[in-house]
């Protein structure tokens, strides 16, 4: 009896270690953070683009819109493919969208917007890669999507393609 | 005459816990960055990464460190913003909890198991 019962303690152990290892197996090993946030934007100073005063978020962000966010540079290949797509983006009136231009050469970058279209009402800098911290990015190009109550609602890392630019606007309809 | 001698006193005190100071720091900056996980060369930490997430990371907890925040807050700021998996070694809480308590179990089962054999022997 006693001897049964072990071997029935080894088999259901046996077989959890076997699921949690088969699990875990099939399960990607790369690490990626969560994409569906529900954090603050984060309170901050940087530096303009084009005008190099620093400004205050509470003055980027000050409109009763949607935001995006779209850390960007201009060696970075990925955000070359995205780019037209946030340019049809910025037609919509009903969000505005801000570029963190991200450890860029400021020269290139301008030459980047000058040869691709400036679909941003705003850009600020990120010469260090700390403001990108505080936004919680790890890459570039990585998109923030900010609803009207200053709340980061999704994140995208990587390039934006059709699929999201549908899914942005089904959200700020 | 005097008063410089004094003044020069003061200084190298000054100077020496400064020194202190920034060592101190540097021991506390080293250990928080040894504790980050890289996230874009996973399997590095990010004392050991040259890459531009852990430059940036580094340059954050630097900063940190000299506006006055503990080590926890700092583990803190890094989980909010890419959750528990940046810090080697978890905290115990909900989602940790198993990872913390089952081997304990484990341990215990084996050494209820161990002691049944021998008293079995016995």
């Amino acid at each position: 009896m006693k001897n049964r019962f072990s071997l029935i303690i080894i088999i259901i152990f046996l077989s959890l270690c076997f699921i949690i290892f088969y699990k875990g197996l099939n399960n990607s090993n790369i690490y990626t953070p969560k994409i569906n946030t529900r954090d603050n934007i984060p309170t901050f100073k940087a530096k303009d683009f084009n005008s190099n005063i620093y400004i205050n978020s509470k003055k980027i962000f000050e409109e009763d819109i949607f935001y995006i966010v779209n850390i960007w540079a201009s060696w970075c290949v990925p955000c070359r493919t995205e780019h037209p797509l946030l340019m049809e983006l910025s037609k919509n009136q009903s969000i505005k969208l801000i570029g963190l231009n991200y450890k860029d050469n400021l020269k290139n970058a301008k030459n980047f917007i000058v040869k691709f279209g400036n679909p941003y009402s705003q850009i600020i800098v990120d010469s260090d890669g700390t403001l990108s911290v505080e936004f919680g990015a790890y890459a570039v190009p990585e998109t923030f999507l900010i609803d009207k109550n200053k709340i980061i609602i999704k994140k995208f890392v990587g390039p934006i393609n059709r699929e999201i630019i549908e899914e942005i606007k089904l959200i700020i309809k | 005459m005097k008063i410089l001698k004094l003044l020069i006193i003061i200084f190298l005190f000054v100077g020496f816990f400064q020194l202190k100071s920034d060592e101190k720091n540097d021991e506390i900056k080293n250990k928080i960055l040894k504790n980050i996980r890289c996230l874009i060369c996973q399997g590095q930490s990010v004392y050991d990464s040259e890459s531009d997430f852990a430059s940036s990371i580094k340059l954050i907890v630097d900063r940190k460190i000299n506006e006055g925040l503990k080590e926890e807050l700092i583990y803190q700021f890094l989980r909010e913003r890419y959750g528990d998996w940046i810090v080697y070694d978890p905290e115990l809480n909900k989602k940790t909890y198993i990872l913390w308590v089952l081997p304990l179990l484990l341990f215990l089962l084996g050494g209820v198991i161990i002691r049944k054999k021998l008293k079995f022997r016995n």
